[in-house]
This record gives C-alpha cells, structure tokens and sequence, in this order.
C-alpha cells in the first residue's frame, strides 16, 4: 500500500491505495465518484476524462499514486453552489448526448479545450475532441454545445445564462451521472 | 483489466532512479507518462514487479537552449512540447509533428522522451527526431553518455537505452529559419500513423537548399530517407522537382504488411506522402 494525499472535486483526502489501482477506480470505488466512468480497456474512448492539475486525462490511464499531491477535478465537481457550470448548461440546451455516457468525459474535454481555446471553430472542436468517442449522437450536436458554450461564458467558468434558466433546470443537478 | 500487482518507487533524482534500476534489474519499468506503459500493463502483456515513476524528478523537465542545441527533457509533456516557443523556433518539425501525436488528454500526460524510449515504429516522434539528428543522453550507474540518432533505434520497441540506464534529456540541433511539416497518414482520428513522413527544409529564393526527412512506420525503426535529401538539394521547390525526388523515398525500406495496408501500398504512401511533406516544407 501507498499513502496518498489529494484534493478531489474540492475536498481533500487522504488514502492507502494499492500502487496498481488507477485513478478512475480510485475516484468510483473509493469515493464513489462513479460520475466519471469507464468505456474502454484501451485508453481510446475519453469517457474517463478528468482534470489532474488543471489539464485533462484518461483517468483510466493514470495511476491513483501518481495523482499524489495534486489536484483533481471530476464532472461532479464542475456545478458550483448549485448552479451549472456553463459547458453542462450547454451540452442540456443543445441536447449535446443521447444515451449520456460519453458525457462527463465529453463535458470535461471541452472544459479543458475551451480554457485553451476560448473560441474555437468548428474544426478545432472536432479535433479538440479527437479522444473522446461518442457512439450516439454523430457528434453532431456535441459540437454545437461546445459552439454554444464558447459564445455563454464556457471558457470562464461563468455561466452566462440568467437566473431564470438556472431556475428552469431544477432540480436537474450535473446531468451527468450515468 | 488492471494491472497486476507492484511495487512502486518515485524517485526524485536522476541518481536515486538509477541506483533503483540498479537494485532490481530486470524486474523493474521505468514509469514517465504512462500512456504507452499503462496499457501493456492493463492488458498484463508485461507485469513488472517494481515500477520506478519518473514523474517526480523535476530535472528531467522542460525546455532550454544551449548555444546551436535545444535540449528538451526526457520528461517534457508533449502538450509542453506542442506549445513551447523554443521549439516552434528552432525545430519547427517537432512542433508540427507532435500536434499530430494522439489525443489532447494523451499529450498532457505521454512525454518526449517517453515515447521515443518506447520506440515504437509507428510512434510520431522519431522521425522527426532522427531528421533533424537529435543526440540522446542517457544515464547509467557509470554516469552519462550521449548517443546519436542513427544509433539510438536498433528495432522494433528497441532503444541503445540499457537495462540499467534512463534516458535524460534529448538534444537537438537548431534548425532555426527551416520550413518543416508533418504529414501523418492514418484513417481514424488520434491513432498512430500508417505511414508518416517529417520534412525539414533550407530554402533560398525558391531552392532547396538542405533537406532532411524521415520516414515513420517504413520499417523496424524510424528510418532518413537519405536518397531524397541528396534528390532534393540544389533543386527548385516546384512539384515537378520535388515529385522526382520524392519518388526514391521508399528505397532501401521495409515496410510492415498488416491491416492498414501491404507493404507495397506503403511504400508507395511513402512517395506520395513525402512530395506532399517536402513541398508543404518548402512553403510551395
Ligand atoms: C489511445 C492512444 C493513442 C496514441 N496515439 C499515438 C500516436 O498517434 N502517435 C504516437 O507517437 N504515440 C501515440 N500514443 C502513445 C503516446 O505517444 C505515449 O505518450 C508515448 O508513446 C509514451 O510516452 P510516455 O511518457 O507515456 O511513456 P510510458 O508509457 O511511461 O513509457 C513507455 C516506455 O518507455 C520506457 N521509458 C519511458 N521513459 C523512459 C526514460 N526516460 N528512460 C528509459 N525508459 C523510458 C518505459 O519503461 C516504457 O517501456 C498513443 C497512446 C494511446 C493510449
Ligand atoms: S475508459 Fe478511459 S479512455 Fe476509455
Ligand atoms: S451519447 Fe451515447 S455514447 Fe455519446
């Protein structure tokens, strides 16, 4: 066992983990976390994507211990004080997702592609999310949740949308757990 | 799958790391980004008894300069790499290649020296690491030594990196002002190439005057297509020049037959791909 130490979706833990557990088993098994999940067995699909440090990864392609000291951020920990966070709110207006299981690693890619690329066009996007497979939708509207996101504040962090539609979305929560 | 079970050790010196390869020889891997190791290990294709993670030594990162030679760390992130101005600067056809390299979450983690270690023929960084004649240093229990690019790949997944040695940092000679492009064909998006070709160019007022390319996945190891650099010096950055030139580049190749394609088909990828580079290079 080693120890670790780390902050997940704001809140830090500390954990005997074995040096083989990876970091989405970690999230799921250890602190039920299960928002972010696993579609593949070869580190292809994205849907496991997280932010360690700030940057995305394939959390199924990273090791718990090697997360020790950092900082990471899963889908359950985008909504702040209840409120949608911009790119969430995006991926609901433009009906970004059919049966949802792409989805959080979705969202979590185009947070991490929109904090680089405020606002990318159309092919920057589908390449952005080159490493996130979708089986669903064609991608089609992903796309246009990234677009819409970009142009409502996706890039800050700070939903644009008003008061009003906050309200209209209750009690949905992120929308993304699967 | 996970991987079986081991032990786990993270060094953070360059000295510490070696010493532990030292203690457990063969039974150990080197860990750096992992997304080459983690899943041969998911898989159990290998089941190491000790893992030795690079990730905490902080030397084996980053970018600087060193008169006429960039020097980029073993450790360095390709996302680092893709957005590092010195590299942009002065080795424009890594920066171009490694853009092409997997996925955006895959580069945050994967590293330079990761994958040119892992040597894979298919892997998107050799190529362009041997066409601009990158030198490797390598640290091992007797201290450092450097090893050039024609003698780092020895075959497939085979480095001059011993058992007992830790690739440091990856020393590439400026190529300031060259023209450079990658051109990487494959059929699904954030995969390894087919066949893939790095093209550096010294143009003057319209001629070739230098050229360097490689060619990736045309062998067991990145491979010069020294053939066409000869081809291309002294002659016209037009198609038709470049065409005749770029039409040698499968010489004295052998490329892999699988899925993707036969090795004919490749070799005749490697043509068109290479006019396809050299010209983009050339800014024809
Ligand atoms: C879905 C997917 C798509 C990919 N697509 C591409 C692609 O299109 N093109 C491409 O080129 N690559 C691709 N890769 C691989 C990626 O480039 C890896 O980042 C790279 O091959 C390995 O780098 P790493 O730092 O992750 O090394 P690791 O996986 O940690 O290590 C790889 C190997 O090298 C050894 N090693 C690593 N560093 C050192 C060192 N400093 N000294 C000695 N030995 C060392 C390790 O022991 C191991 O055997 C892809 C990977 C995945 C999962
Ligand atoms: S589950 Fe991590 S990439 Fe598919
Ligand atoms: S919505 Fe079903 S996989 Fe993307």
């Amino acid at each position: 066992m080693t120890r670790i130490s780390l902050t997940v979706d704001g809140r830090k833990v500390v954990d005997d983990v074995e040096p083989r557990m990876l970091l989405v088993q970690y999230l799921r098994e250890k602190l039920g976390k299960t928002g972010t999940v696993v579609g593949c067995d070869t580190s292809n699909c994205g849907a496991c994507t997280v932010h360690l440090d700030g940057t995305s990864v394939k959390s199924c392609n990273v090791l718990a211990v090697q997360a020790e000291g950092s900082e990471v951020t899963t889908i359950e920990g985008l909504a702040q004080d209840g409120q949608l966070h911009p790119v969430q709110e995006a991926f609901r207006e433009c009906h970004g997702l059919q049966c949802g299981y792409c989805t959080p690693g979705m969202i979590m890619q185009s947070v991490d592609l929109l904090k680089e690329n405020p606002s990318p066009t159309e092919e920057e996007i589908r390449l952005g999310l080159e490493g996130n497979l979708c089986r669903c939708t064609g991608y089609h509207n992903i796309v246009k949740a990234v677009q819409y996101a970009a142009e409502h504040g996706g890039s800050t962090g700070v939903s644009a949308a008003t008061p009003a539609d906050v309200e209209a979305s209750e009690p949905q929560e992120t929308g993304a757990h699967v | 799958m996970i991987p079986a079970q081991f032990d786990y050790l993270a060094p953070t010196s360059v000295e510490e790391a070696v010493a532990a390869l030292g203690e457990h020889g063969d039974d150990a891997k080197i860990l750096a980004g992992g997304q080459s190791l983690l899943p041969v290990l998911r898989m159990r294709l290998n089941a190491p008894e000790v893992v030795i993670d690079l990730g905490r030594i902080e030397s084996l990162r980053g970018v600087r300069e060193e008169g006429d030679v960039l020097v980029i760390g073993a450790m360095t992130q390709h996302s680092v790499v893709a957005s590092d101005p010195l590299v942009e600067e002065h080795a424009l056809l890594i920066h171009k290649a490694v853009q092409h390299l997997a996925d955006a979450q895959i580069r945050h983690r994967g590293t330079f020296g990761g994958a040119l270690a892992h040597a894979d023929p298919a892997g998107d960084m050799g190529a362009p690491a041997l066409a601009l004649g990158a030198e490797f240093v390598i640290a091992g229990p007797g201290g450092t030594r450097t090893v050039a690019a024609d003698d780092f790949f020895v075959d497939l997944f085979e480095t001059a990196i011993g058992e007992d040695e830790i690739l440091t940092e990856i020393r590439v000679p400026k190529h300031t002002g060259w023209g450079a492009h990658y051109e990487k064909f494959v059929r699904v998006a954030h995969q390894w190439p087919i066949v893939a070709v790095a093209a550096a160019v010294r143009t003057s007022g319209g001629t070739i005057e230098e050229a360097r390319v490689g060619l990736t996945n045309m062998g067991s190891t990145p491979l010069r297509a020294r053939g066409v650099e000869a081809a291309l010096a002294g002659q016209p950055a037009t198609d038709e020049a470049v065409r005749e030139a770029a039409s040698g580049a499968a010489e004295g190749t052998n490329p892999p037959s699988d899925l993707n394609g036969d090795a004919d088909y490749r070799r005749h990828l490697a043509g068109v791909l290479t006019r396809r580079a050299v010209l983009a290079a050339a800014g024809a």
